[in-house]
């Protein structure tokens, strides 16, 4: 909310400068966004009076006026077209400065001499109204510095109050608080209520009155809603943001800043019958204020009378009920609907209004009154009129109850870890408006004002005493709590530690949106049917990925875009597959995907610079799962869509599927724009993390026995194939077998590749003999032979 | 005499003279060997007088040994000078990068992220995580924001149908974590959140670490101490801290942090860096915690404010951008 520093001095006026004020309120919990001057900066402006305006001689467009200071005249060139006799103006004399460096100095203006310049509002920077110069009223006094004519050295405070804090939303609320804080009282503005003057009245009617507890009514005859709105409210208004419009809305408009209370205006004539508070009809038109026709839902309470809704209850006015120049007579209203009937609804309706904005949030419920005398004073002041009686429609049964809410001397020091003195709680309690019912040693007990929604239980009020002394006076330190051991499992590998081992083979990580485009989603995974939001933020950004790998495949494009070329990228995160209709069942598990592109080791002196290949993928693949102490993935032929169909691998872990990896499907990196093969990686990060516990085997003492094996064997055969074959057959003793080369193409038969393999073995008890480890080779070759139709090299 | 002292001098300089490993193994025989010079010295000893005799084995022996202790000395320093030699051959430019890729490193968010686990986990909470696609009842009921409640509009809410949203705090994490829990708990919960909101300040996925400790006789006082502490040690620095009320329907009484902030002007300026507060008896009660015995509180920070403050960084846009010359920046 934006008011004025002075309107609130009006109302209370401790004896701290503005800087403090703010610091004050702030600290109170009215947290404040920006403090703005009233107006732009300008000095050396008067109010003037034009005497004469002639037509200049040598221009159409332009008079020659000549301007009173109260003191002496000024012969001053003008082209806008409402400078005439008899009006007040601001007048920058001579020597005047406008904004930074906008000095007024003598002119001649097509021959003519002009000293000085009559202002617009907008030169002065008060409105956007530019549309000739600013009409002063008559009171005002030819001569006077304009600055403090409009009480212009001000400030616009912009606060932005929580949504608890609705009682705030009014200079009177305002002052109320800072009251509480400087321990002063305040000086609200006398309301009497207004001498009837005719009988007239205009039934009201409330169907819902849980919805609308409170609703009173007023007619005014006879006002003149063609007189101006005094520059003082018009200034009142404008340093809350809100435009002066006519004199009635300007009013209510007024009344709702001043104490809080939105308030609305119809034209009495336009009324038919009786106003009726009640449930829209579903379907049941309304052209709004603002233009717009809206279809009602009947969760809307609205006001209509006898034929048609005339208003969205709380929310705004329609456009053919509504004050306007024709007007006559009006019918005021000042309602109290409860917070929760109006909940969301200028929101669901894409509305939100200042009377919306209010009573979701809470009305005292005993402002009606009070503001409905204060509006009709206004009225009487500014526009005339003869008033009727306050028409009420009251269910007293659904108006807010004052709570009662106790607070223990217990609760409230273990709170704040000290003890605040009695006294000074209840001092703090009482100037916040709440009623002591009870005081004792132990508990206090209180009456929550209506103004105070937010106040219900224990804790709000330890809070208020809190806020009021100052957290910044409360004491610090330390809990003491009980040391908490847990086991320190080593059956989890620590993800930093797997995140490091990432790094070191150059990996950045990557944090990419979990949201990406269902189109990038469907090029990926055609078969998977991605999670959409129904308010996304944009149409790329429509469904939760259902793979971390199109977000890293796109980081990848954007830095191939900025000539990056080598780049390896990795990311943890969530991915979503399934449906939010079973949300239990919805799979959001964490995944950890890598992206390998460009040069092995970047271009660099002592290489050509060879690119990766999937091996190498393998081997940042395989150095993860190693962490996990020894738990081997196996890997087999992968079917996904997006990868390469002859490069690329399911991973699984205990016979469970737990990722896979290969290269970019070459059809969609191409499609995508991509410059060069790209590998990936994408698997559950759980199965990465589960570790095992290493456990100690004893090292043989007797030596190892190395034999060598060529093999030729099919092209298809997986050398995976011919490690299962002989570890299953080289018998007592093996231990291990690792592939030293393998070789296809020239010199031998084109169906067929070589493998060499070098088989060991080692014996925990004795020394292996020649035959003994020949007899192993020879079971080995024949079972290599039966199973695999390998056969031994040369 | 005078012929042992002059062979002995012949000897050493023929040494010193020797120019290779066989030049010196030539020198030794000559001197040292069976028919080497000493040798035959020691020979002549039955020609000296018995008196003398001692004496002049002695010196033959001494003389001997000198040799022998000089040869070998000529020899290692000749080895040594033929591996200088051969190693001023091998010398490569050391200036040249080494082989093999540079390091990666880790995005800025997950190293202030860890820096925040760090302290927390050093004071003896636990980490936890949760779904983040989430239920309306976990992500806002249980935090007393009903339907409705002006709060919702405070966040704006990713949604998939009425009930069920992407997560807009990791607060579902400490609802679930209390369901399951009796006090003491004492946990953070890190992780991604999404808001409908996109600008040069916001962007619609970020992440948060909120904290949550609940035991007996947990006191205002506490919170404040732990959170200085934590923001002095986060930032390496005794910052000026203060402690402002605010709202949130899950704490009671609610309460911003603010860090005070020096510009290159030297304008001080105060930053919100966390929300923080008691946590709401409903809240409390709601998921099961007696409010009566127990009380908590709860705080929660944005961890791209930490980072962008910490690394100056002064475009929130770029955490998501994954720019390498970015990234490459955090190492």
């Amino acid at each position: 909310m934006k008011f004025s520093e002075n309107w609130l001095r009006e109302w209370v006026n401790p004896n701290i400068s503005s800087d403090d004020l703010v610091a004050q309120i702030t600290l109170a919990g009215l947290e404040v966004d920006e403090v703005l001057s009233a107006s732009a900066a300008f000095s050396g402006v008067v109010v003037g009076e034009i005497i004469s305006a002639e037509p200049h001689p040598n221009a159409d467009k332009l008079q020659v006026c000549q301007v009173s200071d109260g003191v002496e005249q000024f012969q001053v060139v003008c082209g806008a077209p409402n400078a005439r006799p008899g009006i007040k103006i601001p007048f920058a004399k001579i020597g005047a400065v406008l904004g930074a460096d906008f000095k007024i100095k003598k002119a001649k203006l097509r021959q003519v001499e002009s000293f000085g310049m009559l202002c617009s509002a907008s030169e002065l920077g008060l409105s956007d109204d530019h549309d000739g110069i600013m009409e002063l009223p008559a009171v005002a006094v030819a001569g006077e510095d304009f600055r403090s004519f409009l009480g212009l050295d001000d400030q616009i405070i912009d606060v932005d109050l929580t949504p608890n804090r609705s009682d705030c939303l009014s200079i009177a609320g305002l002052a109320r608080e800072v009251g509480v804080l400087n321990k002063i009282d305040l000086s609200p503005v006398e309301i009497a209520p207004a001498v009837v003057a005719i009988d007239d009245v205009f039934p009201v009617r409330i169907d819902v009155t849980d919805a609308c507890p409170r609703y009173l009514g007023r007619v005014i005859r006879s006002v003149d809603v063609s007189a101006t709105t005094p520059l003082w409210m018009v200034e009142k208004l404008r340093r809350s943001g809100i435009r002066s419009i006519d004199p009635i809305v300007d009013i209510t408009n007024y009344v709702m800043l001043e104490l809080g209370q939105p308030m609305h205006a119809f034209d009495l004539a336009n009324l038919s019958g009786s106003i009726v508070v009640r449930m829209a009809n579903k379907d049941e038109k309304i052209v709004l204020l603002d233009g717009q026709e809206v279809a009602l839902r009947d969760d809307t309470m609205v006001i209509a009378d006898e034929k048609a809704p005339l208003a969205i209850a709380g929310v705004m006015g329609g456009e053919g009920s509504g004050v306007n120049s024709e007007t006559k007579d009006i019918f005021l209203e000042s309602a109290f609907f409860a917070p929760l009937a109006l909940a969301g609804k200028a929101r669901s309706y894409g509305l939100h209004t200042e009377s919306s904005h209010r009573f979701e949030r809470g009305v005292d419920a005993t402002l009606q009154e009070k503001a409905i005398e204060r509006a009709t004073a206004l009225v009487l002041q500014i526009a005339g009129g003869q008033v009727g009686p306050i028409v009420h429609a009251v269910n007293e049964a659904s108006l807010p109850e004052a709570a009662t809410v106790i607070l223990r001397r217990k609760k409230l020091d273990q709170y704040l870890a000290m003890s605040i003195d009695k006294a000074q709680v209840t001092d703090i309690l009482t100037r916040l408006g709440l009623e002591m019912v009870d005081v004792t040693d132990d508990a206090w007990t209180t009456k929550v004002p209506s103004h105070r929604f937010d106040i219900s239980i224990e804790a709000d009020l330890i809070e208020e005493i809190a806020r009021i002394y100052g957290y910044d006076n409360l004491p610090s330190s330390m809990p003491q709590a009980a040391v908490n051991f847990t086991p320190l499992s080593e059956s989890k590998t620590k993800i930093q530690v797997l995140r490091s081992v990432l790094v070191a083979q150059g990996y950045q990580e990557a944090v990419t949106y979990s949201f990406i485009d269902p189109v990038l989603s469907k090029q990926f995974l055609p078969n998977i049917e991605p999670v959409p939001l129904a308010n996304p933020i944009s149409a790329d950004m429509g469904v939760m990925r259902p793979s971390l790998v199109p977000g890293l495949v796109k980081a990848y494009l954007y830095n191939q875009n900025r000539q990056q070329s080598r780049v390896r990228l990795f990311e943890t995160g969530r991915r979503f597959i399934g449906s939010v209709d079973a949300l239990e069942e919805l799979d959001q598990q964490l995944q950890i995907a890598g992206l390998l592109a460009g040069s092995r080791d970047g271009e660099a002196w002592y290489h050509n610079g060879e690119k990766v290949d999937f091996y190498d993928l393998k081997a940042h693949v395989e150095m993860i799962f190693a962490l996990n102490g020894g738990v081997k993935p196996t890997y087999e032929r992968s079917a996904c869509e997006f990868l390469h169909p002859g490069r690329s691998a399911d991973i699984f872990v205990d016979g469970c599927f737990v990722g896979l990896m290969g290269e970019l499907h070459p059809q969609l990196s191409k499609s995508l724009g991509a410059n060069q093969p790209i590998y990936l990686f994408d698997i559950a990060l759980e199965a990465v993390l589960n570790a095992r516990l290493p456990e100690y085997e004893a090292i043989s003492k007797f030596p190892e026995v190395r034999r060598d094996l060529a093999l030729l064997v099919d092209r298809t055969v997986p050398v995976s194939d011919l490690e299962r074959v002989i570890c299953s057959s080289a018998g007592d003793g093996f231990k291990n077998v690792l592939v030293f080369d393998v070789y296809q193409g020239q010199g031998i038969d084109e169906t067929k590749k070589s493998v060499a393999l070098g088989l060991t073995w080692q014996h925990p008890s004795h020394t292996l003999s020649d035959e003994e480890v020949n007899n192993s080779v020879e079971k080995v070759v024949a079972a290599l032979s039966e199973e695999l139709s390998a056969v031994v090299r040369g | 005499m005078e012929n042992l002292k002059q062979i002995l001098a012949d000897a050493l300089s023929a040494v010193a003279a020797s120019e290779s490993e066989s030049a010196l193994d030539d020198v030794r025989v000559h001197y040292l060997g069976k028919k080497g010079a000493l040798t035959a010295l020691l020979k002549q000893l039955g020609h000296v007088s018995a008196e003398d005799r001692p004496k002049f084995g002695q010196m033959v022996n001494e003389a001997k040994s000198q040799v022998q202790e000089k040869i070998t000395e000529r020899k290692s320093s000749l080895a040594k000078a033929a591996l200088d030699a051969k190693l001023a051959t091998e010398t490569i430019d050391i200036s040249l990068s080494g082989k093999g890729q540079e390091v990666g490193g880790l995005h800025p968010v997950t190293r202030t992220m860890e820096r925040i686990e760090t302290f927390f986990r050093g004071i003896g909470f636990d980490v936890a995580a949760g779904p983040e696609i989430e239920d309306d009842y976990h992500n806002f009921e249980a935090l007393n924001i009903p339907a409705h409640h002006p709060a919702r509009a405070m966040q704006d809410t990713f949604y998939f149908n009425p009930t069920t949203v992407l997560r807009t705090h990791t607060s579902p994490v400490q609802v679930r974590t209390m369901e399951n829990t009796q006090p003491p708990i004492r946990i953070i919960c890190p992780g991604r959140v999404y808001r409908c909101d996109s600008d040069q300040t916001h962007t619609p996925m970020f992440h948060q670490v909120e904290g949550l400790l609940i035991d007996e006789n947990i006191s205002f006082a506490d919170l404040k101490g732990i959170l200085q502490q934590f923001l002095n040690v986060f930032f390496e620095d005794d910052l000026k801290v203060r402690f402002r009320p605010s709202y949130f329907p899950f704490t009671e009484p609610s309460i911003e942090v603010d860090i005070m902030r020096t510009n290159s002007k030297g304008e001080e300026s105060w930053l919100e860096v966390l929300g923080c507060g008691m946590v709401h008896p409903k809240v409390l009660e709601m998921s099961g915690i007696d409010s009566e015995k127990y009380t908590g509180f709860a705080f929660g920070m944005g961890v791209e404010r930490f980072a962008m403050l910490r690394y100056k960084v002064d475009d929130l846009r770029m955490f998501f951008e994954n720019d390498l010359r970015f990234l490459k920046q955090f190492k």
